[in-house]
C-alpha cells in the first residue's frame, strides 16, 4: 500500500482524524518520500486503534516516538504591550514511527500540541506497549505529559530534576546537589 | 596521614621505611572494576594481554571498593552518576588514588558547552591524582598515566607526613 491509499483507508475506518497529509519530497520513482500525516490529538487513539488493527494496514509494530519543539511557531505579539496571542497547535509535535511487519509497510503520523507549560497528550501504550518508556522519555526530556500513562515518572534524569532539558527555551542549571554545573 | 606523623625528621630509619612501603605500593595499585563509558573499553583493553597492565601490578580489578587502591574514572560523569562515585571513593580504603581518564572525566569532553547532565570534571566531586588526556585516551596512555601515579606515590612519606601540625588556636 502506498501513502495515499494508507490516508484513504484510515479515512475510511476512522473518518475525521486526519487533519493534514504532508509529503515532504519525492524518490526518484516519483514515489512519496518523506511522508506523513496529521492527526487530530484527541482521535489519536481511535486512529492509532484503527492503524494496528485493520485489516489493510496492520501496523503491528511502533519502532519509535519522538517529540520535537518547535518555538518559532508561536505567533508573538507585535508590540510590547499587546496582548501575547492565543497559543496555537504546532509548538509541540509528536511523531510515531509505524512498521507493519506483516504487510512491509511505513508510516508516520504525527500530532500537534500547544504552546504551553505542560502539553497534553493521549497516552498510547496501552495500544504499543512500546510506547511505555517512548512517552516517559519525551515527558522526561521534553515535558509533554500523556494522559492516562499508568508511569509517567522520569526515566533519564534524576528523579529530582528541575525543567526538560530538550525544549529550546530550557534553562540549565547552575548546581545540582552542590556540584557546580558552570 | 603518615603512622608516626611529625614525630621526627628524615633519618635513616623512616626513609628506608618510607621506600618499601612506597614501593609495595606502588607494585600493587588494585584498581576498581568501574567504567563510565567509551573510555571503560581502552581500560578494558590494558587489562588484556595485548597491553597488559599486569606487568605493573594493577592488573587485579576489584569488584569492591573496599579491596581497591585506585579509582579509575573512566567515561563521562553524569549528575545523577556524580554522588554515586563520591559514595564509592568514600567506601575505598586509604591511602586512594583517583585517575580521571580522558576528556569528559577530566574537564567535561565534548560536554562541556551543551552538556546539561555533564559534571564539568569528576575534581568537582572527588579529588585527582592524575589526569589523562585524549578522547578516548589510548591504552599506552592510560599506562603512562599509571606510572605517573607510581612515581607520585615513590614521592609519598608514610612514617612522616610534611603535614603542618593542626594546633587549636
Amino acid at each position: 500500500m502506498d501513502f495515499p491509499s494508507i490516508c484513504d483507508r484510515l479515512e475510511a475506518v476512522c473518518a475525521g482524524a486526519i487533519v493534514e497529509r504532508v509529503v515532504a519530497g519525492a524518490a526518484e520513482d516519483g514515489a512519496p518520500k518523506d511522508a506523513f500525516l496529521v492527526l487530530a490529538a484527541d482521535r489519536l487513539r481511535d486512529a492509532m486503534t484503527a492503524l494496528r488493527d485493520d485489516a489493510e494496514l496492520r501496523f503491528d509494530l511502533l519502532i519509535c516516538l519522538g517529540a520535537v519543539d518547535y518555538p518559532e511557531v508561536q505567533p508573538k505579539a507585535k508590540k510590547k504591550a499587546d496582548p501575547v496571542p492565543d497559543p496555537i497547535p504546532g509548538r509541540f509535535e509528536v511523531v510515531y514511527h509505524l512498521l507493519s511487519t506483516i504487510k512491509n509497510q511505513r508510516c508516520v503520523v504525527k500530532i500537534k500540541l500547544p504552546h504551553d507549560e505542560k502539553p497534553v497528550a493521549p497516552t498510547v501504550q496501552d495500544i504499543y506497549p512500546t510506547a511505555n518508556w517512548h512517552e516517559r522519555e519525551a515527558w522526561d526530556l521534553m515535558g509533554i505529559h500523556f494522559d492516562g500513562h499508568p508511569d509517567m515518572r522520569r526515566v533519564l534524569c534524576a528523579l529530582d530534576w528541575v525543567g526538560h532539558p530538550l525544549r529550546k527555551d530550557y534553562v540549565f542549571p547552575k548546581e545540582y546537589h552542590g556540584i557546580s554545573a558552570e | 596521614m603518615g603512622a608516626l606523623e611529625n614525630r621526627f625528621d628524615h633519618n635513616v630509619l623512616t626513609t628506608s621505611v618510607d621506600r618499601l612501603v612506597n614501593w609495595a605500593r606502588r607494585s600493587s595499585v588494585w584498581p576498581m572494576t568501574f567504567g563510565l563509558a567509551c573510555c571503560a573499553i581502552e581500560m578494558m583493553a590494558v587489562g588484556c594481554s595485548h597491553f597488559d597492565v599486569d606487568r605493573f601490578g594493577a592488573g587485579a580489578f576489584r569488584a569492591t571498593p573496599r579491596q581497591s587502591d585506585l579509582m579509575i574514572v573512566a567515561g563521562t560523569v553524569t549528575f545523577k552518576m556524580a554522588e554515586l562515585i563520591r559514595r564509592l571513593h568514600e567506601q575505598m580504603p586509604d591511602p586512594k588514588y583517583v585517575i580521571a581518564m580522558g576528556a569528559c572525566a577530566t574537564g567535561g569532553g565534548p560536554y562541556y558547552k551543551y552538556g546539561y547532565h555533564v559534571v564539568k570534571g569528576v575534581d568537582r566531586v572527588i579529588p585527582v591524582d592524575v589526569y589523562i588526556g585524549g578522547c578516548p585516551p589510548r591504552p599506552e596512555a592510560l599506562l603512562d598515566g599509571l606510572m605517573a601515579l607510581q612515581a607520585k606515590i615513590d614521592r609519598e612519606n608514610v612514617l612522616r607526613k610534611n603535614l603542618p601540625l593542626v594546633t587549636a588556636s
